[in-house]
């Protein structure tokens, strides 16, 4: 069980909040001018990467506030955490 | 009589303070301070267990947690009673009973015994290769196999002791109070860190603590009392919290480690009332030491497992801290100078040792010279062939190793003895460091396994870093602690170490035998019975991956998961096959690391806390009233309220008939309830349900359907419009929560320039729902102010009123199809509103229905519950409700997928209702639907989703998903039984009123 740094509360449990899948991928502003293959790859392609991966997390039992974690999968190490909106840390 | 092996007085036991216990209904005396197996001991007792598959005897073998054969059933009581305790770690209480296990009729006579004969019979794998056929005899086999295995019986009875779980958070964990743990807790609270220092022993200081030798000096002190003076100072420290027998059972990432407190199992029986028995620390440590210290290995010879062969250090342990001999005519036998401490601290309590057996030809330190010089006998250069004794060893023999160790030479020489002690070197206590996703590496000077990579804040000390001995300890600790801690300096440096021990080893994996390997019983795994010959026969037989062979074989997979022996199966592997140790890897050591209570996991989550349920405000009123309930989400809900002996169909269709030809009254609750603000509550409604949103009036109510972004139904339910940027939306009980978390998902995510507040308010509000032709003179009778005309109170319209002086909201809305009226008050007004609609209702006969009720009713107008008549795989399309699908908005989620090319399929599962053949027949929901039963193989078309009878229609009613379902109207289907075939006519799903005139009757 890791711990989160929660951008709005602090360091919590990770039993605190829930995923919420791969981030970045923003809802198309025009659906109906997608084909079924662009509305799928939207509606059903995701990445599950070992190593570092960009994923959404909530604090569902805190603040229910939605952030993005940036974690290492093969070490659970998180590298960074940033609010919804911000663009991830360079480094 | 037996005898009395207590050969000196110890400051660690109290002899003023004697304790009487019964192993095996045979009354002992111990004193406080003993553990069962040092008092057993004391008694002149080794047989205590037979083994797992051959029942051989067996004995005490070591004096610590990593104990393969003395586990004992303790306690004869059905709710107290425990197996697999480990004799050596049961501290010693007056009353204790405590008795052998997997033996019968007893420990001294066991039928099993046999097996030891039938040994050549049972290799590894015996039970894999032999039960294997024919197939269906398996649970013939069975029956014995699980009768003969397992080890101990388990409490049959509800455990009656208090458990609990208690968080802790620390600068600093240091799991271990040996020299190394001492050294680390008081360097860190003397440095300012928030400390917590665990160890699973009653006391503290370790192996060091008992080290009363003059062969080894700490500034010319002996080594016991220089670490008595450091443990005095710690206690000094207010940051620094102290756990005795408190055992690290696991060791997670992000330095999060589980932890068992043992708060009473030292007490007596009668001064364990009303104190919590265990407590599962979980603690969160910024940073973690690890001194576990190390484990003694075994030597892998030819019965190597007989009762009164012992770990040299244990024998050493029982001396130096109980005052115990465990043998009157004492041999030791050793790769390593270790046995010689062991030695002359026994030569020094006048307990006589008859030779010590070494593997090394060339051996030369002070400890050696000691030893020779008090007349000790050593065969240099020796192995142990062969033991002899059935409950007890009485015999040794021994020949001389060739000079590459490979073989025996010369002749047998025999050596009487009551006690063997056997030292095979040391393996660092790396189970901790790996379980937290530690790398080892192996260092092959001296065959051991040691921490390489940490995977978080977090190091090893001392031996079990592998630095084992006195001068490694004082020479290596310091820095790694002054680096570690980013600490200037420490009380350990400059100190005069006085140390006669030589590190010189001589390892030999399995010690050679002048009988065939066929031919020998050499013991690896103790508790598991699995011998080097069945390792060898593993390898033989094809298995190369060390974690292939550990199941094959059995190898350290008892409850001591193999402490002893997994390096030597590791040896044995590598020689046989011609790898290397370090290249083979080592099995993963699972959490705990020693085994945990079921208490001590569930905590106090146990009985009506095991799975906490919510109540309604109306709840106290649906017990009084004899409801049965049912489970819904977290929720208790009343099912039905069975009259006079009623069954549950009785009840239902009683309920039924009252709601439709009169009145009838449900606490709806458990429905979700979202409160939503903002000036842009509108548009946010039009994007998340399918339907439009824009041109609700105030104080109008809607229903609305909610998608998954992939086009199926997620959830339902009725929204009012409560004021211009103000509604309150109703979720389906169950769904609530993740309702809430989904448009909090996309309001924040997606759409963060919309001005919406989402409130659950679930809680706050009570729900009564009165429905039926009388609703509405019960209902304006409880509140008289209100206008109930049609007129001015129309079907799906909300109203806000008073019942006294409190404030409630009346929605005249229907899931039954009756006209019929939810009253809204704050929760803990809900029973009291309840009462006086119950009251009002009387001269109607007004009849309180539960949930099944409601399912019915709602399933004679074709209403469907999501989650029941739908699963993940329905669209409104599916679900014919192509009504509630907005043509004119552009979008709303899940609406690009309703034309989706698999979402616009004419054969995918559609919603239809179902009329069975004979009126009186109902159906089993989740009954499979077909056409044509001699189609083979017969396909599948759909399954029953609801089925009731209903009691207002005097026939079988029925909901269910059919491939093409929409296009069947009148075409005859099949429900195949088990016994039967049932015929149904396809039907519409709106079986009653589909004019919708009872809404306004």
């Amino acid at each position: 069980m890791f711990v989160i740094n929660c951008p709005y509360c602090g360091e919590r449990e990770q039993s605190e909040f829930k995923a919420g899948g791969e981030a970045h991928i923003v809802r198309p502003k025009q659906p109906t001018e997608l084909s079924d293959d662009q509305w799928a790859e939207y509606l059903f392609m995701r990445k599950n990467i070992k190593g570092i991966q960009f994923e959404r997390w909530v604090h569902t039992h805190g603040c229910r506030k939605w952030f993005n974690v940036i974690r290492d999968t093969s070490n659970d190490v998180i590298k960074a955490v940033y609010k919804m909106g911000e663009k991830p840390p360079t480094k | 009589m037996t005898k009395n092996l207590r050969v000196k007085t110890s400051k660690f036991i109290d002899e003023t303070y004697k304790i009487s216990f019964k192993f095996n209904g045979t009354t002992y005396y111990g004193y406080k301070g003993d553990t069962l197996a040092s008092a057993l001991l004391a008694n002149d007792i080794h047989l205590v267990g037979r083994s797992f598959k051959y029942h051989r005897p067996r004995g005490i073998m070591t004096a610590g947690s990593e104990e393969p054969n003395a586990i004992i059933q303790l306690h004869s009581n059905s709710s107290r009673t425990e197996p697999n305790v480990r004799a050596t770690e049961i501290e010693i209480y007056e009353g204790l009973e405590a008795s052998s296990q997997n033996c019968w009729p007893s420990v001294n006579f066991d039928l099993g015994g046999v097996n030891n004969f039938l040994s050549p019979l049972l290799p590894a794998g015996f039970y894999y290769k032999t039960f294997m056929w024919p197939a269906s005899f398996w649970e013939k086999y069975e029956y014995f196999i699980r009768k003969s295995a397992g080890l101990g019986k388990s409490p049959t009875e509800p455990d009656p002791d208090i458990y609990e779980h208690r968080y802790i958070h620390c600068d600093v964990l240091v799991v271990g109070a040996g020299i190394s743990g001492i050294m680390a807790a008081k360097t860190a609270a003397k440095n300012g860190f928030k400390t917590l220092l665990v160890d699973e022993k009653s006391y503290l200081g370790g192996s060091t603590i008992y080290q009363d030798s003059e062969q080894f000096k700490i500034n010319n002190q002996i080594l016991n009392s220089w670490l008595e003076k450091e443990i005095n100072e710690i206690k000094k420290f207010e940051n620094l919290e102290v756990k005795t027998r408190t055992s690290v059972a696991a060791f997670h990432g992000y330095n999060f480690l589980l932890a068992r407190e043992n708060l009473t199992d030292h007490l007596s029986i009668d001064q364990r009332t009303n104190k919590t028995r265990q407590r599962l620390l979980k603690i969160r440590a910024k940073k973690v030491i690890t001194a576990t210290g190390a484990l003694e290995r075994p030597l892998i010879f030819d019965n190597n497992d007989r009762p009164g062969i012992l770990l040299s250090s244990a024998i050493e342990k029982y001396a130096n801290l109980f005052g115990v001999a465990c043998g009157e005519k004492n041999v030791l036998f050793t790769n390593n100078d270790s046995a010689y401490e062991t030695a002359i601290s026994l030569y020094q309590k006048g307990i006589n040792i008859e030779a010590i057996i070494d593997n090394r030809e060339e051996i030369d330190s002070k400890l050696i010279k000691e030893a020779e010089k008090n007349n000790i006998k050593i065969y240099k250069g020796f192995t142990v062939v062969n033991t002899f004794g059935y409950k007890r060893i009485n015999k040794i023999s021994i020949m001389q190793l060739s000079k590459d160790g490979q073989k025996v030479v010369g002749s047998k020489i025999s050596i009487a003895c009551d006690c063997l002690g056997i030292s095979g070197g040391w393996t660092p206590a790396v189970h901790l460091f790996t379980q937290s996703g530690g790398k080892l590496k192996f260092r092959d000077e001296d065959q051991v396994f040691i921490p390489n990579i940490y995977p978080s804040d977090q190091i090893s000390i001392g031996s079990c870093n592998g630095d084992f001995t006195l001068d490694e300890i004082i020479s290596s600790v310091p820095n790694k602690l002054k680096e570690f801690l980013n600490v200037k300096k420490t009380d350990y440096e400059n100190l005069e170490i006085y140390s006669a021990f030589n590190k010189s080893k001589r390892n030999i994996w399995l010690l050679p035998s002048d009988k065939v390997i066929g031919k020998t019983k050499s013991f690896v795994d103790y508790q598991n019975d699995a011998t080097a010959k069945d390792i060898k026969l593993a390898l033989r037989e094809g298995f190369r991956s060390i974690e292939h062979v550990k199941r094959y074989t059995t190898t350290g997979m008892g409850t001591d998961q193999g402490k002893l022996g997994n390096m030597h199966a590791l040896g044995i592997i590598s020689e046989t096959a011609g790898s290397k140790m370090g290249e083979l890897g080592t099995t993963t050591f699972r959490p705990p690391y020693t085994p945990l209570t079921f208490g001590t996991i569930v905590g106090r989550n146990v009985g009506e806390y095991f799975d906490i349920f919510r109540k309604t405000p109306i709840h106290d009123w649906h017990v009084k009233n004899k409801a049965e309930f049912e489970n819904v989400g977290q929720w208790k809900r009343a099912w039905y309220y069975p009259k006079d002996g009623e069954n549950m169909h009785e009840a239902v269709q009683r309920e039924s008939k009252a709601a439709r030809d009169s009145a009838g009254i449900l606490d709806a609750s458990t429905l979700g309830k979202i409160d939503i603000q903002g000036t842009d509550a509108s548009e946010f409604l039009n994007r998340v349900y399918t339907n439009s949103w824009s041109k609700l009036a105030i104080g109008k109510c809607r229903y609305g359907l909610m998608l998954n972004e992939d086009g199926m139904v997620y959830d339902d339910g009725v929204t009012t419009r409560l004021g211009e940027n103000h509604y309150i939306m109703t979720t389906t009980t169950g769904g609530a929560a993740n309702v809430l978390g989904k448009l909090e998902d996309y309001l924040q995510t997606e759409w963060p320039e919309l001005d919406v507040y989402l409130t659950s308010v679930t809680d706050h509000y009570a729900t009564v729902s009165v429905c039926g032709p009388n609703s509405k003179k019960i209902v304006s009778q409880v509140i008289p102010e209100l206008d109930f005309s049609d007129e001015s109170f129309p079907h799906m319209s909300f109203k806000n009123a008073k019942i006294d002086k409190i404030k409630c909201r009346v929605m005249r809305i229907s899931f039954t199809g009756e006209h019929s009226y939810e009253i809204n008050v704050q929760a803990n007004y809900g029973k009291s509103v309840w009462e006086k609609c119950m009251e009002a209702g009387k001269e109607f006969n007004i009849t309180p229905y539960g949930t099944e009720t409601m399912h019915l009713l709602r399933a004679e107008k074709g209403f469907i519950i999501v989650g029941q008549d739908t699963d993940a795989t329905m669209t409104p399309i599916d679900l014919q409700m192509d009504w509630i699908v907005s043509k004119k908005k552009y979008d709303f989620i899940g609406k690009r997928s309703l034309y989706r090319s698999d979402t616009i399929r004419d054969d995918r599962k559609q919603l239809v209702g179902l009329l069975t053949e004979n009126p009186e027949e109902v159906l089993e929901e989740g009954a499979q639907i077909i056409a044509d039963i001699k189609k083979s193989p017969v396909e599948m078309l759909g399954h029953v989703t609801s089925s009731y009878y209903s009691p207002n229609l005097k026939k079988s009613i029925a909901l269910g998903v059919v491939k093409g379902g929409k296009n069947m109207m009148g075409q005859k289907l099949i429900i195949p039984m088990e016994n039967k075939q049932i015929n149904v006519t396809v039907a519409d799903p709106v079986f009653l009123d589909k004019e919708n005139k009872r809404l306004n009757a």
